[in-house]
């Protein structure tokens, strides 16, 4: 009986036979509607950067494995979702050559080198866009405004930026609602950001669309509900406090949970099956960082938003959380510890 | 191999053989050092006085000559020879003719990485910055190193005002970093896109310097003018 | 310095005594020991001022130098340093070296000094060249030390400057402070940033790797 992988987690071990595609399809069929929303308000330039990450990911995926000679593992849809994640995560004039790039990069830096799917320490997305950040930091912040006429007819003028060339600015562009905050010490208003009325990256405008799909999600079981909960509520709580210390200096609690790609982020990104810890405590703690990280973050930091790297912080220490709270082992006594 | 793995001596000995070995090997280092120093220090402070010369010459535009001054105590400006103290130099340029362009002042400041030293050329006359230059600077490459060499922001620096108030001893308008294209007024800085921290770091370390610098300088313009002319003439 | 890279130098000198000629002390720098590539030492330098070419290329000849006369006099100090303060006088040996370096770049160009900044001084502590001194130059003749010397300086200038090439053509879009591309060329600023550093080490090593590799199975 022992010829197929054990499987390493607390209990309970017996599940049901779900496989990695059918999550996987799950997942998509959630993201579906962000993806759509984001094509409806940014036209087909959004589209033309969701088809060149996704595209960049799953080529990546599968030149790899024939190059280490194993079986192409593109069928079981995670680096699709990798390639459509990270594409939701880059602003909608993004050049389409930047954002193959960071597919590449996303695949052979944040899941390949580490071996595979089920090996990536860190959510694979994020790590291409971590990189493109860094790289093209002037790119990824060039915001194009929501529902502009003719969306559906032309692309931004930086989307189609001959490869390794500067992009051309474009005429028109827009403040997220985060840099307004940071910069201008504007506040939106919480129904546009629920709503998507707002500039953004692609597929962070539409929060309650992204809600919906981490509930379609949560309850047909396929994804851990205590770390988006965990995240929204810390971040809510924290940014709450700090608000009624100093209702000039801090944003209301609802415009930090609704703007930037804290919703993407929470649930999307940082409930990566392998990058966060697994135990039910562990998740807990786990999303705690992740607010605390995002509320610093935004209201200290010199960027004005630090998802992204709270929850690459996050995933780097999930295994040492997991160390920490190891459960008891029934049976033994309370004091000693079981190694 | 070395001979005391070979030999074991006593410790008395072989103390003193450390000792010589660690004093000889010292002299001669020391040796190597002084002679390194003393046939490159000349050297050096000639290149460091160019750089300072060739900084002066870019923020100054259209002199040929410059004299150091210090500011000595109640506030009145002497001509120097060499090094002066730090923090209480002016650097004078003037045209072919003898005539005072301007007065080139050190500053600094904190910036997004590290402290931004600068140098800028101030025209008493005209009571304006008429040029900028980072002499130091440790920003983000790409980003806020663009402080340096942006033309559209250091076009700010060719003409930014710095009026003196009726009293003549406080500015009229502290210069100050605005948001990239809302430049209203001449003694306003435009930001650079996406360098915005590392461009209100030169609009600070501009207001605090010119607040200090802007009145001492306008008042003393005559002495920067003549004592100038009898340097050139010895 | 860990004891591996210890044991590595010194079977590599004992071999290549008995089997090769005095040209390979000089050729196994290069290559086969390449000191970033193949025996990672030195990290600091390599990752903090390759950032461009001409900062690789005088880090690495700064070092080489360093190494070079310091190989120098440890070899021929060799009878005459008691082994209870070998380490201190090696120390003291390369930070008289290092020092030398310091003022004559600053005399060369004050901007290149600025910008290698505190890594000049840091030679010091390059365990590349502390471990020569005492795996090699101790126990061997001028002449060995000085092909040694040369071998790995060499080796070391010559991977420095392969990771500052690839940083600043793609990092700023030139070789040498020439632009490489056309004018609208978008610079990867992260390469220029330490993180790059990382980046581009890892993929000199990848590549340096799969070629021993491929060297060893045909």
């Amino acid at each position: 009986m022992l010829n197929r992988t054990l499987n390493i987690s607390t209990s309970p071990h017996i599940v049901k036979g779900l496989g990695t595609d059918d999550i996987m399809q799950n997942v998509v069929w959630a993201l579906l509607p962000v993806a759509i929303f984001a094509v409806y308000s940014f036209g087909i330039s959004a589209l033309m950067v969701l088809v060149a990450t996704t595209a960049a990911c799953v080529l990546t995926e599968h030149f790899l494995c024939r190059f280490s000679k194993k079986e192409s593992t593109i069928s079981d849809w995670s680096a699709a979702i990798t390639g459509l994640l990270l594409g939701l995560t880059l602003p909608p004039n993004f050049p389409v050559w930047m954002a193959f790039v960071g597919g590449v990069i996303a695949i052979a830096l944040g899941k390949f080198i580490f071996g595979g799917l089920g090996y990536n320490v860190f959510n694979p997305a994020l790590v291409g866009r971590a990189v493109l950040q860094a790289a093209f930091p002037v790119a990824i912040t060039t915001w194009y405004p929501a529902f502009l006429e003719g969306r559906f007819s032309a692309v931004s003028s930086s989307t189609f930026t001959v490869p390794f060339m500067e992009p051309t600015v474009d005429a028109i562009t827009g403040a997220t609602p985060l840099s307004a905050f940071k910069f201008d010490q504007v506040i939106t208003p919480a129904s546009d950001l629920a709503l998507g009325l707002i500039t953004g990256s692609t597929g962070e405008t539409c929060a309650l669309l992204i809600l919906l799909g981490g509930i379609y999600l949560a309850a047909r079981k396929m994804m851990n509900w205590r770390i988006p909960v965990a995240i929204l509520a810390t971040v809510y709580v924290l940014s709450g406090i700090l608000h009624l210390i100093d209702t000039q200096a801090y944003p209301p609690p609802l415009f930090m949970l609704f703007s930037g790609g804290l919703m993407l982020g929470a649930v999307f990104m940082a409930t990566d099956m392998v990058a966060s810890p697994i135990t039910p405590l562990g998740v807990v703690i786990y999303g705690f960082i992740i607010g605390l990280l995002v509320v610093v973050i935004r209201i200290w930091g010199g960027l004005p938003e630090g998802v992204m790297y709270a929850i690459l912080l996050a995933n780097a220490i999930s295994p040492h959380i997991d160390n920490w709270i190891q459960p008891r082992v029934y049976g033994t006594s309370k004091t000693a510890k079981a190694s | 191999m070395t001979e005391s793995k070979q030999a074991p001596i006593s410790a008395a000995g072989n103390s003193l053989k450390m000792l010589q070995a660690m004093v000889g090997i010292g002299i001669i280092c020391a040796l190597m050092i002084v002679l390194t120093f003393q046939g490159t220090a000349p050297i050096i402070k000639v290149k460091k006085a160019e750089a300072l010369e060739k900084a002066i010459f870019k923020v100054l535009p259209g002199i040929d000559k410059t004299q150091t001054f210090q500011l000595g105590p109640n506030d009145s400006f002497a001509a120097l020879e060499g090094e002066g103290q730090e923090g209480k130099v002016a650097y004078a340029g003037y045209s072919p003719n003898g005539e005072l362009v301007g007065v080139a002042v050190e500053a600094s400041g904190q910036g997004y990485a590290d402290i931004i030293r600068i140098l800028y050329g101030y025209d008493p006359e005209k009571q304006q910055v008429v040029g900028f230059y980072v002499l130091e600077s440790k920003e983000t490459p790409g980003l806020g190193d663009k402080i340096e060499k942006d033309a559209a922001f250091l076009a700010n620096f060719s003409g930014l005002e710095v009026s003196l108030a009726d009293d003549q001893s406080t500015l009229k308008n502290k210069p100050v970093t605005v948001k990239h294209g809302t430049k209203e007024n001449p003694w306003e800085i435009d930001a650079i896109t996406g360098a915005t921290i590392s461009s209100r770091a030169i609009g600070d370390i501009m207001g605090a310097s010119t607040e200090h610098w802007a009145p001492l300088i306008h008042k003393n313009k005559e002495a920067f003018g003549l004592k100038a002319n009898e340097n050139t003439q010895k | 310095m860990s004891n591996p890279i210890q044991d590595k130098g010194n079977t590599g000198f004992w071999g290549s005594l008995k089997d090769s000629p005095s040209t390979d002390e000089f050729i196994k720098g290069l290559w086969r020991d390449n000191p970033v590539f193949v025996q990672v030492l030195g990290m600091c330098p390599t990752l903090a001022v390759s950032n461009t070419a001409i900062n690789a290329l005088a880090m690495g000849l700064a070092t080489a130098f360093v190494l070079l006369m310091s190989n120098i006099l440890v070899s021929s100090l060799r009878n005459f340093i008691p082994k209870q303060v070998r380490i201190a006088s090696y120390i003291l040996i390369i930070a008289t070296f290092v020092t030398m370096t310091d003022y004559i770049i600053q005399a060369i160009s004050i901007d290149l000094h600025k910008a290698l900044g505190a890594f000049i001084s840091l030679i010091v502590v390059n365990c590349l060249i502390l471990s020569r001194a005492e795996a090699f130059a101790s126990k061997n003749t001028i002449g060995k030390s000085v092909l040694d010397a040369l071998g790995m300086g060499i080796g070391f200038t010559f991977a420095l400057f392969c990771l500052g090439a690839v940083r600043e053509l793609l990092g700023n879009g030139s070789l040498f402070g020439v632009p490489f591309f056309p004018d609208n060329f978008q610079e990867w600023i992260v390469m220029i940033l330490p993180a790059g550093g990382f980046f581009t080490l890892a993929i000199w090593l990848i590549i340096f790797n799969a070629t021993k590799a491929k060297k060893a199975t045909t």
